[in-house]
Parts: structure tokens; C-alpha cells; sequence
């Protein structure tokens, strides 16, 4: 309780002080007050790596135009290969991450990301890959490929890659 | 200043480093946390001459209290200061108002440091009114009650009531902010004091974290961390490092916003298809779908009377800002002009919306009188982002970059007060301002 009365007892304090008497008003600093407590730091768990195999390394990207969420066709032949992977085996497992470039806002990028991931979902869905097997993410603008303030390392960065886990 | 080896975090090795105005540069290398350096870089039209002098038996506690209470009240742009030397004014007696005046300040502080039972100390002061010709020149006092350890948090008090009596606004040097900050290919949540002071790391991770929220009672961060290669919610309890998922649904979990009430937060979640917002107890309970558009709805943020959310939402084709109601129901457009306008945050008195809008390819802070709809631009820089107001509705924390490095800045809502927070050889982003401390 005397958490929640200390506020009040301030507010009243100061309300106090409007009058032009002198007035000796009481408050006091909360012994739990969490500045004063040390705030422990927590490292992230480490985890295990996704597995990439060959088809993920000859090509797991798929590239967009500048706010573009529309699948070019050039990347259908990449798309085909993975849907019919999943097709063959239901077993597979995919996430689709999408990317997007730095500017602007980054939880609005991570959403753009997300579009991107969502519209290879769908076209691996409908080339015959099921729910079940593939989850779309976005990493937003957090895990650029390139790093440069140009729109050649902006584009590789409108991108969505392919990647298993582990089985 | 000493630099950080490279395997450092560097809020653990650089020195203490405060840049104050007119280039008055105190610096004191020490192994202490050194945390953000503060330099301010506009001040109000008109700054109020005040003397703060040495409190009477400071020297019982760890640091000068009055020198905390003193560079406070610099840093907000508000405030100048009358030296006083090492001469004490008791709280105990009435200062020699018409000397004070003399010396060219406005108000005059007295305060004293006095032992009590079990090793703790109440600060007592009185503040007055040396314009005040006639009557009681005295504009009130406090007694606070403290542990050694508390001195810090106690000065930003006393500041607080100081910075309330003289200007009329709310102060918020007794608030902590959080940030992220990126060095090399680590990342640390950070906490800080409002000054800078006391910076200590939440959470450390190899992936990006975005997107901190404070819960009302400042005892809880919600944030979007991407440790398991997606963007998960998680809400970490400070004072313990206990951290439990609030949202981890089939694709990306984001956007955290605590409701007014702290029991629920609007979320945002793609295990629909493209981001939506969502209502989802604080337990991580009963996810139910709020609003719905066919295209992206993000950011959402509540007005502070619970009623309203805004959000980001692309349902016109570009990026623009729209309110609904937190129960649901259709959507109210807010922002019309540009064609990108993003990361709505209402602040906490509800007269006003921050967000960042861009122009001509540079990304600024803006801030938009709720009742009028109008929009006065804040920021010039080419790439702010992230804004966050302090409790008093009056400055505005936003992530700026300068020269490539990501840096926080502050400024007033007038746009007169600016201020640049930077820790040293790291990036950092992601700024959320904390509630005023219980």
C-alpha cells in the first residue's frame, strides 16, 4: 500500500503549493522504488543455426522492386523448385523470410518485409506446398544484406530468402 | 576518454563525459557506468535565473545532490544558474531574499541533508520567490525521505519540483528511458536515468531487438526481440530479469503498446496474413483481432484516456495515420498531407500527436494539435525516427542519425529545446521515454 498512497500524497503536496502560505510538505523516495534496484542482465539463449543444403546456397532470394510486393517473374523458376520440394515431401519445413530496405520507420519495414514474405507463401501455395509447411516472417530492415545508403544495396535488400529448418 | 576495447559494451569502460552548454566540457574518466553523454544544442528564448547552492551536509551522501538538481535544471534549456560558490543555505532558515535578488536570480533554494534512523537521510528544502516583494516569498518545500542510495532519484525529485513551480509544466528528470544499442553485431537493451546517469543493460542478444514499450508502472519492458530469427514479443520484468513471451503466433509478432490500464496491450500479428492489430491480455491470453484492413495496420498506440487507437496503416496505398476506437469499429483517417506518414504517439495529455512523416526523402519528427489538425514539423535532420514524449507532454525523445551513427536526440514540442544523447562508438536507436518513477 504505501506504493499506491506516496502519488497521492505528493499530488496533495502540490496542490498544497498553489497556496502562497509556507507549508512544509511531506514525501518521501519508495524503498522499492526501481531505480535504485540493480537491473540484472539477461543474455538471449544461444540457438541452433537453421540448416541451409545445397539448394538453399545455389539460391534462396527472391527480389523485389522498390515498394514492390509482387513476386517478378524471373524468380518463378526458384519458387517452382521450392514448392515442388515441399510437394515431395510433406515433411519439409520452410520459413520465408522477408526484408526490407533501412529508410523509414522499422516497425512499418518490417511489415513491408512481411508482404513480401506473405506474397511467396501464397505462390508456394498454390504451386502445390501446403499450410502446414511453411511459415512467412519478416525481419523488417534488421538483417540487411548490404549495408550502403545506395539503391543497388537497398534492392538486395527488398528481399525474401528461403530457409529450412532443421529436421 | 578512454576508449572501449573492442569486446566492450561501452557504457562499461568510457569515462563520464557531459557536454554542457557553451561548450563547458566536465569530463571525468572512471571505470563507473558512463552511460549517454548529453549535449545540448538549443535552449528556450528565455531562461530562468536560479541559485541551487550546495545543500547543507551533502557530503553524507555518495555524489553532490545539488550538482545533480543543478545540471538538471541546465539540460532542460529552461533554466540558468546564479553560482553561489560553496556557501550552504540552510533549509532551516529563510535565505536573504532581497541578496539573492541581488545576485540576479529569480528563486533561491535552501535545503539541508539531515541524518536519520538506520543509516538513511531526508533532504529538506524550501524554494522561494526572490521577484516576490511583498508576503511570503516562499513557493513550497518537500522533505524526502532516502536511503544513501537513493540520492540520484531523489534529485531529480527535488529538480522536478523546482522545474513544476517556476514553469507551470510537469517536470521528468525522475523518468528512466530505454534504447537499444547496437555494437557491431551485438545488441543490448539499455535502461537509463532521464540524465543519462545509471545506464544498465536489460537484455543482451546476438539478433536485433526493436520496438520497447513501457508499461504504465515503468516495472515492465515489452519489445519485439528477433533471437529465434523471427520477431517475437516478449515483456521483461526490470527489477528481476524475468521475461516471459507475450506473443509468439505463426509469423511476426510486433509493435507492442500497452493500454492506459497496463492489463492489456494492442499488438501486432500476421498469423491472419499481412500485420494486423490486435488486443492481447498482458498473460499473453485472449489474442482477438481488433481492426481490419486488407493491407498493413501497424504501430498502434493508445491515447492516454484508453480510448482511441492510432495506428499506421497503408488501406490508401501509402503509409498514413488513421484512429479507431480500442473497441473496435471503423477507421478515422488523421494525416493527409504526404504521402508517408508513420508512427503515430499520442501524448500522454492527449492534445497532441507525434509521428514522423517524410519529405523529399528525409524522414522528420512532427508533431500535430489533436483538436485542430495541425501539423508543425519538429525535426530537420534526414532520418529521425522512433519519437517518445516524457510524462509531461513537453519534450519528445526521438533516434536521429548523424554522420551514419545512430544518436537520440530530444527536443520541446515548441521545437526551441534541443538536446543530443550519444554513447559513445555505438549505435543507438529505438528510444522509448519511461512514466515519471514511483
Amino acid at each position: 500500500m504505501k506504493k499506491l498512497l506516496l502519488p497521492s500524497l505528493v499530488a496533495l503536496a502540490l496542490a498544497a503549493c498553489g497556496t502562497e502560505q509556507t507549508t512544509e510538505e511531506a514525501s518521501a523516495v519508495d524503498d522499492s522504488a526501481s531505480s535504485t534496484t540493480t537491473v540484472p542482465t539477461v543474455t538471449t539463449p544461444s540457438r541452433s543455426a537453421a540448416s541451409l543444403d545445397p539448394l538453399d546456397r545455389a539460391g534462396n532470394s527472391v527480389f523485389f522492386d522498390y515498394d514492390s510486393y509482387v513476386v517478378r517473374s524471373e524468380a518463378r523458376p526458384l519458387i517452382d523448385a521450392h514448392a515442388k520440394r515441399l510437394a515431395q515431401d510433406s515433411s519439409r519445413k520452410v520459413t520465408i523470410q522477408g526484408n526490407a530496405d533501412e529508410r523509414g520507420s522499422r516497425e512499418y519495414n518490417l511489415a513491408l518485409g512481411q508482404k513480401r514474405a506473405e506474397a511467396v507463401r501464397r505462390a508456394l501455395r498454390l504451386l502445390g506446398a501446403r499450410d502446414a509447411q511453411i511459415e512467412a516472417v519478416s525481419l523488417g530492415e534488421e538483417h540487411p544484406a548490404c549495408t550502403e545508403t545506395t539503391e543497388s544495396c537497398y534492392a538486395q535488400n527488398r528481399r525474401g530468402d528461403f530457409v529450412y529448418l532443421g529436421r | 576518454m578512454i576508449k572501449a576495447p573492442a569486446s566492450c559494451f561501452p557504457n562499461v569502460f568510457s569515462g563520464i563525459c557531459r557536454l554542457l552548454s557553451a561548450a563547458v566540457l566536465v569530463c571525468a574518466a572512471t571505470i563507473a557506468h558512463a552511460d549517454i553523454d548529453i549535449t545540448v544544442t538549443g535552449a528556450g528564448a528565455k531562461l530562468f535565473p536560479v541559485i541551487i547552492p550546495v545543500f547543507e551536509n551533502e557530503g553524507s551522501l555518495p555524489n553532490s545532490v545539488s550538482e545533480i538538481v543543478r545540471a538538471d535544471l541546465e539540460r532542460s534549456g529552461r533554466f540558468s544558474l546564479v553560482d553561489l560558490g560553496p556557501l550552504t543555505l540552510p533549509e532551516s532558515k529563510t535565505p536573504d531574499i532581497a541578496a539573492m535578488a541581488a545576485r540576479g536570480a529569480d528563486a533561491v533554494l535552501a535545503a539541508s541533508v539531515l541524518p536519520s534512523s538506520g543509516g538513511r537521510f531526508e533532504i529538506r528544502f524550501r524554494l522561494f520567490d526572490t521577484t516576490h516583494k511583498e508576503g511570503n516569498p516562499e513557493l513550497g518545500g518537500m522533505l524526502l525521505h532516502l536511503s544513501p542510495a537513493q540520492h540520484r532519484l531523489a534529485a531529480h525529485r527535488i529538480a522536478d519540483f523546482i522545474y513544476e513551480k517556476l514553469t507551470g509544466i510537469p517536470g521528468y528528470f525522475a523518468t528512466r528511458i530505454a534504447y537499444v544499442v547496437k555494437s557491431g553485431s551485438r545488441y543490448e537493451l539499455q535502461i537509463a536515468d532521464s540524465d543519462g546517469m545509471n545506464a544498465q543493460t536489460a537484455l543482451r542478444s546476438p539478433e536485433s531487438i526493436i520496438s520497447p514499450a513501457w508499461s504504465p508502472d515503468g516495472q515492465h519492458l515489452a519489445y519485439v526481440s528477433f533471437e529465434a530469427r523471427k520477431p517475437i514479443i516478449y515483456i521483461h520484468t526490470l527489477a528481476t530479469g524475468q521475461r516471459k513471451v507475450l506473443a509468439n503466433f505463426k509469423g511476426s509478432n510486433s509493435a507492442p503498446a500497452w493500454a492506459p490500464d497496463g492489463k492489456r496491450l494492442a499488438v501486432v500479428l500476421t498469423k491472419d496474413g499481412l500485420s494486423q492489430i490486435y488486443l492481447i491480455n498482458a498473460d499473453g491470453s485472449a489474442a482477438r483481432r481488433l481492426i481490419t484492413s486488407s493491407g498493413i495496420d501497424t504501430e498502434p498506440a493508445w491515447s492516454p484516456d484508453g480510448n482511441w487507437i492510432y495506428f499506421t496503416s497503408d488501406r490508401s496505398g501509402d503509409p498514413q495515420i488513421y484512429r479507431a476506437s480500442a473497441t473496435g469499429g471503423s477507421a478515422e483517417r488523421v494525416t493527409f498531407e504526404g504521402v508517408y506518414n508513420v508512427t503515430p504517439r499520442p501524448s500522454p495529455d492527449g492534445a497532441k500527436l507525434a509521428f514522423v512523416t517524410r519529405n523529399e526523402g528525409r524522414f522528420r519528427v512532427a508533431v500535430m494539435d489533436i483538436a485542430s489538425r495541425q501539423v508543425m514539423p519538429l525535426t530537420d535532420s534526414a532520418r529521425d525516427e522512433s519519437p517518445s514524449f516524457a510524462p509531461n507532454s513537453n519534450m519528445i525523445l526521438y533516434a536521429t542519425d548523424i554522420g551514419g551513427r545512430g544518436m537520440l536526440s530530444a527536443t520541446s514540442v515548441d521545437g526551441a529545446i534541443k538536446q543530443r544523447l550519444s554513447v559513445q562508438a555505438a549505435n543507438v536507436r529505438e528510444p522509448a521515454w519511461g512514466p515519471l518513477q514511483q
